[in-house]
């Protein structure tokens, strides 16, 4: 009996060569003629050509220091895109053909939150293969999506070795995928749970999510862990105008350059909900008045021609640049759309530029007439 | 003033709604909201065009125009004579929003 289902299946999942023991029989006969796949093929049946059957590796919800490690040089953008975990199935515990699918992209960070949360469950997790991007950002790209989940599916012969027909994907996949195209081509059922791994043990409870669970937050912790990643790359364009600056003009305008790129970088996405206004350019811009004005006056020390002109020049560059930085933040913030970001972008942009503008000239004027000796 | 984001292209057609809910399952800010016989449109200012309701809606009772909301890829898509609408952000040789152009649509950057 056993035999003759393995013939049964015997074009699919046993081509993999991996976990016999575990194999059920597919929920349906397959009969795939050799060789002869084409589309509309049956859903147990391999893919042909380019798809190549990968092998089951083994995880756990262990999340050791060198994992620790990865998330916190992922965070500081060391190595950005080498932050990866091999695609494919990986069975968690000791699941069987009746066990939950899970289903992750390949970037460790989003692997290792899934892997904790289901800490002491018998599962499977299929790794998409999204390049080493996270689950949102890949499924807004489309590599997370249908297609490459049609495709794992089927490489990792996971119609051989689950006996139900049902995907549990995180929710932030879904701009990336289709579940009625993914029912059509693969006959697998997809639920979307909580946007995050760490409400799973709760939602699986009784497989329905509370409201704040499909909700997309933006809290201080959320903010806080972009920041290290936002100075790293702020930092490679502030460095060399500042030393230029700094042996130029002046080191306290070099200092007022670097307060001005971290009120942006570091300041702002921590004041982000408690700063005036809707739109990131003017509470950039409103931020960078904030700090920029005190450091002026300060700066300015005296009140004569020069000092009130330093004053001016520095108020009309450094502001418009946390306010560059402050739009530059909407890529990482999850709720600004495309039609509000370009409205931003044409309505604020020139501003910033012109103000940045007139205040280099004003700059260059107060230098002139500084070395001309009149002011 | 100083909102740009009142208006979006999400755009929903309940006649064609068979209340399977998908949407609301897939909106992260709660944009649709279950009704009786069919999905209601809720908080339309809030969408963030990340486009999971339109790809999940059998019906096609939703439509979106999805796209990435991110400035820096934007601008470096204008500033290289590229397509502001069609710039996407990440891949394998594009750090956050490069400003690589290839794909439609992404809704993120540094984000989660």
């Amino acid at each position: 009996m056993k035999d003759s289902m393995k013939e049964e299946a015997g074009c699919c999942a046993s081509s993999t060569g991996i976990l016999e023991k575990d194999k059920p029989s597919p929920a349906s006969p397959c009969t795939c003629a050799v060789g002869g796949s084409t589309a509309g093929q049956p859903s147990c049946c391999p893919p042909t050509g380019d798809v190549q059957q990968t092998p089951i590796r083994t995880t756990t919800s262990e999340i050791t220091l060198s994992h620790r490690l990865d998330h916190f040089l992922a965070r500081w953008g060391v190595n950005r895109m080498g932050h990866t975990v091999e695609p494919g199935l990986y069975p968690l515990g000791n699941p069987t053909p009746d066990s939950d699918v899970f289903v992750s992209a390949n970037y460790s960070l989003s692997f290792d939150a899934l892997r904790s949360a289901l800490a002491g469950r018998d599962a499977y997790i299929l790794v998409l293969d999204t390049k080493g991007i996270n689950v949102w950002c890949a499924a807004g790209k489309g590599t997370f999506g249908t297609d490459e989940l049609v495709r794992r599916i089927q490489s990792s012969g996971l119609s051989g070795i689950v006996r139900h027909r049902k995907l549990i994907l995180p929710q932030l996949s879904a701009p990336g995928v289709s579940w009625p195209d993914v029912l059509r081509r693969s006959g697998f059922l997809v639920e979307y749970g909580p946007v995050r791994a760490r409400d799973l043990p709760e939602y699986l409870e009784n497989r329905k999510a509370i409201p704040s669970m499909r909700r997309v937050e933006f809290p201080i912790r959320d903010r806080l862990v972009l920041i290290p990643v936002e100075l790293v790359m702020a930092f490679k364009f502030m460095v060399i105008p500042a030393i230029v600056l700094g042996f130029l003009v002046s080191w306290l305008i070099a200092a007022e350059l670097v307060l001005a790129v971290l009120t942006g970088t570091v300041l702002f996405p921590i004041l982000l909900p408690w700063l005036p206004t809707k739109d990131l350019s003017t509470k950039g811009l409103i931020l960078g008045f904030l700090v920029m004005t005190p450091t002026a006056i300060l700066g300015a020390g005296a009140f004569a021609p020069f000092q009130l002109a330093v004053a001016a020049a520095t108020l009309l560059i450094f502001p418009p640049i946390t306010a560059y930085l402050a739009l530059n933040f909407t890529g990482s913030t999850p709720f600004t759309s495309r039609t509000g970001v370009k409205k931003e972008i044409f309505r604020y942009v020139p501003g910033m530029a012109a103000m940045a503008g007139s205040g280099a000239v004003v700059a260059i004027i107060t230098g002139a007439l500084r070395i001309l000796g009149v002011i | 003033m100083f909102d740009s984001y009142q208006e979006n292209t999400l755009r929903y057609y309940p006649e064609r709604c068979i209340n399977c809910k998908r949407c609301t399952q897939v909106c992260p800010h709660a944009v649709f909201a279950e009704g009786e016989a069919r999905a209601e449109l809720a908080k339309p200012s809030e969408c963030m065009e990340c486009g999971a309701c339109a790809l999940n809606c059998p019906t096609q009772a939703i439509e979106v125009q999805s796209g990435v909301g991110c400035a820096w890829a934007m601008i470096n898509a204008a500033l290289r004579g590229g397509d502001m609408d069609s710039c996407s952000c990440g891949g394998p040789d594009a750090s956050c929003c490069g400003g690589e152009k290839e794909k439609e649509k992404t809704p993120c950057c540094g984000a989660k």
